[in-house]
């Protein structure tokens, strides 16, 4: 195995389109790490990302969007108060990541980039709108979240390229987000389900929402039926039970050693009414701690 | 003082001093089984089976031999032949012969300049399997058309008929249970299954090995026992016993996983072909995959009462799968299954069965928290169907001194009721309940055990004390045995050194297992001191020339035995020892024996569960833990096994489980999906400590390490039961269990 | 394959050596350094008994390229006592037998320094999730929480 540590973007992408074999990039290494001590993957060439500058950065821009390194790790995420102001369900759900010494080095990047669909922060970005930002050999593009997954371990970036920064949308006014997951523990787990809910109010009407659920398929989902569910509601019973309703029929779950189908597809339901009432609740100006302590 | 007469007033015992390894223990020091290192040392690396039964057609260790800084490889040939027995079953665990019997079984071993290298080589071995039936259900395991494992395996136990995996059966019981079951207002019959799970130490097995070519070798390992790594080792290794010196490391948990040998005998394998020390340390997933868990189990349970409680019957089948060998502990599950109870009529079965999964170890109590799970889960639902209270129904029923126990012997001394009077009166038996609460209550019982023991203590000049014991420390044990033999003796605690011996340096010893150590390591150091002071009175008799009968020891000093022995000043420990060269020679104390006397213990849990009807998940908002200690040495350590007990049957209850995969692999080979509590998924565990004494021991002790472990799993399935309105008849109870018992209930 | 050099800061130590690309800091320490009070319990990042810090940040060495420790200041369990004087935590975990075997304590020390540095006054279940990448299988937590708790309060008393 090869280990570089390239001070750009350019330079990582050439690296990366130059090599042979297997290449990783290798960010907070949370995944990178585990999957070569286990033999799992063993790159050719790692490539570390975290000389290049401006990688720890956490950037709020003019229109109030905001933009993270690559590099800007789920502690510093959680630390950052006006960031967690802004977008909880994102910064919880990248906090619920792995332990507290997991969240020193685990990235936003390096979570959509594993290309796991029990990901949490990725149904949490999804419903966020976050983009990323890809370099490669031909320069920058800006890439939905929702697009870069492709299935179980896979993605949509091709060799020479990678995430070169984590854009976050502007969170307006009477808006709130928010994402819970299911684990058997308290901490520690894969998420069995993930459901990430992103709205805004006009009063106490729901008038935009995304819906985005987590391990109940090959990739995350974006639900457009949960969230036709709750849109033109006040979050009334009738519009949650119609939004667990809908949350459950997208799922297209497997059994497997976390959970069963049927499983997956209950629980969907009911974490789905419990993170729209998180986020309709913060979208009012309240403070709702999530699910973690 | 009669040296036999039973203390009761202490003036160490029962105190709480920091404990002598604490400091190592705090500032990284304290050497573990990985922590060690020779010169010359090579590393050592497994290649293990895939499948979960093949036949090894062929190993090619070609490719590995040639790779630079490979410097030996070996396979089963490289073993001794012609062993028999537990031996021989030990051996085909820890290296396979003609057949990898589960997924993990170690088939070949390389030792390398580096770790990296000796993984990498390991790679490079390339087995050739054909891939076999398999099977790993218990059930299925004992089902006419199951494959078979190892025909030939069961003993003149197994009734006629039985399926082949069948190994081994036990019976016992007294009474006449159908004319029982006939005198009860109820009878309640339900079944019942348990997942196997993992002991979950933190330490994975390590060792440093070296061993010649003339079958002399040195071992440093972490175990439970020594002398028992020792006389595998040899015996696998074809060497003589005294010839391997066998130096117990650290031990970071063992909870019965550590009692045997699987990586030791490989390491001094590869040392003895390339004539240099060899380390060899697992990882996680080899530690899950291939070392010891429990077995899993399936039982039925049949329980009379009448109305007011009384119980007039009892029956059970426990069946238990271990692994692909004999000796899953299903006599003790048995044996233990109603034995909290005073029953005329009893019967019990057990059934040996293996399967293609790694060889069960001992956890905790083996055997004794299923058939808990499965026998309280009955009281439980005969106590919610005539509306009794199940402390008082237990209470009713309980065994007592002279009560003939289920499995035989009349107890003696024992502190069942005391417990459970102690549960009725605790305010958490009282407390009330929140909404999505339920609370379940449960017995449990363990023989508890003596084993051979010595214990060798030495008096410095200074009239300080060193004590060599041979059982390894695995929870403060040295601060216990420095307690016991500071109260024996009179000096401070601070003035006793405790150590654990080599093989080389003390007299044999089982293994830290069965709650003996404080009980049987604990006795052996009381006399050992009681034959130091008989020594140290016989100087001070010759220096006041006046017959050894008429000195006494008292409170650290030979004192005249009353006033017609004679006027003299006491003479304090470090008086007699200061000159102990010139009066006879180095003072030391000693004892050897197998001590009877453990004294079996009880507990009593109560626990509160609170479960969510939407996804199933159930957190444990309060826990109880009541037991009699006998008399708590290191009340500290007590209370510290009651809790560790607990919070092992809390992951054992809710979600740890060994899950296998269609093929016969092993899914969950790591923490992340092993899922062993984290401390955010646990109450604090309060405890209560009862002591009865234990008439087996000088001053009264009972060993508690196991017993902690045994209600947990009916104590929490009740509480969860009540809770969610509907009975739980499956480990672990996880969140899809419970929601999927719950739909079914409507 | 060639080896990589590394110049690092451990427990104010500099120090240097090579290692593989493929080589842990957990390795590093443990078989290059001798620093082998942090533990290998999983290696995948699991258990927490590696646990160290970088640069004041509380990470799972097992998830950490030697190679990455470049520059970086390295904080393990062997640095907490300072010369013969233990740190509170140090001194409350063995008063109030918060460890049996003693396995996961290097870890669970350098994880509960790193909280009361953060936070000097944490609730029970605040300790209870900062801790809970730190497995014990022994104790059931208890005493672990109790002298992290007791430790806490002794230090905001002291300072």
């Amino acid at each position: 195995m090869n280990y570089h540590s390239p001070a750009s973007f350019a330079e990582a992408s050439a690296l990366a389109e130059n090599a042979d074999g297997v290449t990783r990039f290798l960010a907070g290494g949370t995944d990178v790490l585990v999957q070569l001590r286990a033999d799992i993957v063993t790159p050719d060439t790692l490539i570390d990302i975290k000389k290049i500058d401006g990688v720890s950065d956490i950037t709020q821009n003019d229109d109030g969007s905001w933009t993270l390194g690559v590099a800007v790790t789920g502690a510093e995420m959680t630390e950052h108060a006006s960031l967690s102001r802004d977008w909880p369900g994102v910064v919880e759900a990248m906090d619920l990541v792995g332990s507290t010494q997991v969240q020193g080095r685990a990235t936003l990047t390096g979570n959509l980039c594993n290309g796991s669909p029990a990901a949490d922060s990725v149904p949490a970005m999804v419903a966020a709108g976050v983009t990323v930002t890809v370099t490669g050999a031909d320069g920058s593009r800006e890439v939905a979240v929702g697009d870069i997954p492709t299935g179980p371990g896979r993605t949509s970036l091709a060799k020479g390229e990678l995430v070169s920064a984590v854009n976050i949308p502007a969170r307006g006014d009477n808006a709130g987000d928010a994402y819970l997951r299911f684990i058997p523990r308290t901490e520690m787990d894969i998420a069995v389900v993930g459901v990430a809910v992103s709205l805004r109010l006009d009063g106490d009407t729901v008038t935009e929402a995304r819906v985005s659920l987590g391990a109940v398929a090959p990739t995350v989902l974006l639900v457009q039926e949960c969230a036709d569910a709750i849109i033109g509601s006040t979050l009334d019973d009738a519009a949650l039970d119609a939004l667990a309703a809908a949350a459950s029929a997208a799922c297209n779950p497997i059994t497997d050693k976390r959970g069963t189908v049927e499983f997956r597809t209950d629980v969907a339901g009911v974490l789905a009414k419990r993170a729209a009432k998180i986020a309709y609740a913060r979208a009012k100006g309240e403070t709702v701690k999530g699910d973690h302590a | 003082m009669a040296l036999d007469d039973r203390k009761s007033d202490f003036t160490f015992v029962g105190t709480r001093p920091d404990r002598p390894d604490g400091l190592d223990k705090v500032t990284g020091r304290a050497k573990f089984g990985a922590d060690a290192v020779a010169p010359g040392m090579l590393f050592g690396a497994i290649v293990r089976s895939p499948h979960a039964h093949a036949r090894i057609v062929k190993i090619d260790t070609s490719k590995a031999e040639a790779m630079k800084g490979v410097k030996a490889v070996v396979t089963r040939a490289d073993f001794a032949t012609g062993l028999t027995g537990e031996f021989w079953n030990v051996q085909e665990n820890v290296m396979a012969g003609d057949t990898a019997l589960y997924d993990g079984h170690a088939v070949a071993a390389v030792a390398a300049t580096s770790a990296l290298d000796a993984r990498d080589a390991a790679k490079l071995i390339e087995v050739e399997y054909e891939v076999l039936p398999h099977v790993t259900d218990v059930d299925k395991a004992m089902a006419a058309d199951a494959p078979v494992i190892r025909d030939g395996t069961a003993d003149g136990s197994v009734p006629e008929g039985m399926h082949p995996n069948v190994v081994r059966y036990h019976e016992s019981g007294h009474g006449d249970v159908a004319a029982g079951f006939a005198e009860a207002d109820l009878v309640i019959e339900d079944s019942f299954k348990t997942e196997a799970t993992h002991q979950g130490y933190i330490e994975p097995h390590a060792c440093l090995a070296s061993l010649g070519a003339d079958g002399k070798g040195e071992l440093w390992c972490t175990t439970q026992g020594h002398w028992y790594a020792q006389k595998h080792c040899a015996a696998l290794l074809g060497i003589e016993t005294s010839q391997l010196r066998v130096t117990a490391s650290e031990i970071g948990g063992g909870f019965g996983g550590k009692t045997t040998v699987f990586i030791e005998p490989v390491a001094l394998a590869l040392s003895r072909k390339a004539n240099r020390p060899v380390k060899l340390v697992m990882s996680r997933s080899e530690v899950l995959r291939a070392t010891g868990p429990t077995s899993s189990t399936s039982m039925d349970v049949k329980i009379g009462m009448k109305k007011d409680g009384t119980i007039t019957a009892a029956e059970g089948v426990f069946r238990l799968q271990g692994g692909a060998f004999p000796g899953a502990p299903m006599e003790f599950t048995a044996m233990c299954a109603f034995a909290p109870y005073a029953l005329e009529n009893v019967r019990q079965v057990g059934y040996d069965v293996i399967a293609n999964r790694p060889k069960q170890a001992a956890y905790r109590a083996p055997g004794s928290p299923m058939a808990a799970f499965a026998v309280e889960s009955v009281i439980d639902l005969l106590c919610q169907e005539l509306d009794l209270d199940p402390v008082e129904v237990r209470l009713k029923n309980a065994s007592k001194k002279g009560t003939k126990a289920s499995y035989g012997p009349r107890f003696d001394d024992i502190g069942l009721v005391e417990c459970l009077e102690a549960a009725r009166d605790h305010p958490h038996y009282s407390a009330p309940l929140e909404q999505g609460q339920g609370r379940g209550i449960s017995c449990g019982f363990w023989f508890n055990h003596g084993g051979e023991t010595s214990v060798s203590l030495a008096l410095s000049e200074d009239g300080t004390v060193q004590v060599s014991v041979g059982t390894p420390d695995i929870g403060g044990s040295r601060a216990s045995m420095a307690l016991m033999a500071s109260e024996t003796l009179g000096i401070p605690y601070e003035n006793i050194r405790v150590t654990i011996a080599d093989t080389a340096t003390l007299g044999y010893n089982d293994v830290s297992h069965g709650s003996r150590v404080t009980y049987a390591s604990g006795l052996a150091t009381i006399k050992a001191a009681q034959a130091a002071i008989a020594e140290m009175c016989k100087r001070a008799a010759a220096k006041w020339g006046i017959p050894e009968d008429a000195v006494k020891w008292e409170d650290g000093c030979a004192v005249p035995s009353g006033p017609n022995a004679g006027d003299f000043e006491p003479l304090a420990m470090a008086d007699i020892t200061a000159d102990m060269g010139a009066t006879g020679g180095p003072i030391s104390g000693h004892f050897e024996a197998t001590p009877e006397g453990a004294g079996v213990s009880f507990g009593v849990h109560i626990v509160d569960a609170q479960v969510d009807p939407e996804t199933g998940k159930t957190s444990i908002p309060r826990y109880t833990v009541i037991q009699d200690a006998g008399k708590a040495v290191h009340p500290a350590y007590v209370e510290g096994q009651f809790q560790g007990g607990a919070a092992q049957g809390i992951g054992w209850a809710l979600n740890e489980e060994y899950i296998y995969g269609e093929d016969g692999r092993l899914q969950n080979a790591v923490f992340l999906d092993y899922r062993i509590p984290v401390a955010s998924d646990l109450p604090m565990i309060d405890t209560v400590i009862v002591e009865v004494p234990n008439p087996g021991h000088p001053y009264g002790v009972r060993g508690v390490g196991e017993t902690g472990i045994v209600p947990p799993l009916a104590a929490i399935a009740n509480a969860v039961s009540r809770a969610a309105g509907v009975r739980m008849h499956e480990l672990p109870m996880s969140p899809p269990r419970i929601l999927a018992a719950l739909k079914a209930d409507g | 394959m060639s080896k990589i050099h590394v110049t690092t800061t451990v427990n104010g130590d500099e120090t240097e050596f090579l290692c593989d690309p493929r080589e842990t800091l957990l390795d590093v320490l443990r078989d290059r350094l001798n620093l082998t009070g942090a533990k290998e319990g999983c290696g995948t990042g699991d258990c927490g008994a590696c646990s160290v810090t970088i640069d004041g940040r509380l990470v799972c060495s097992c998830l950490v390229l030697g190679a990455e420790a470049e520059g970086k200041e390295i904080a393990t369990v062997e640095g907490i006592a300072e010369g013969d004087t233990l740190h509170p935590l140090q001194r409350k975990f063995i008063e109030h037998a918060a460890l049996q075997c003693g396995i996961c304590t290097p870890g669970i020390l350098v994880a509960a320094k790193s909280l009361l540095e953060k936070n000097p006054n944490p609730t029970e279940t605040e300790v209870r999730y900062w801790l809970a990448g730190n497995l014990c299988r022994c104790t059931g937590y208890d005493k672990i929480i109790r002298a992290v708790m007791d430790a806490a309060t002794e230090m905001r008393e002291a300072s």
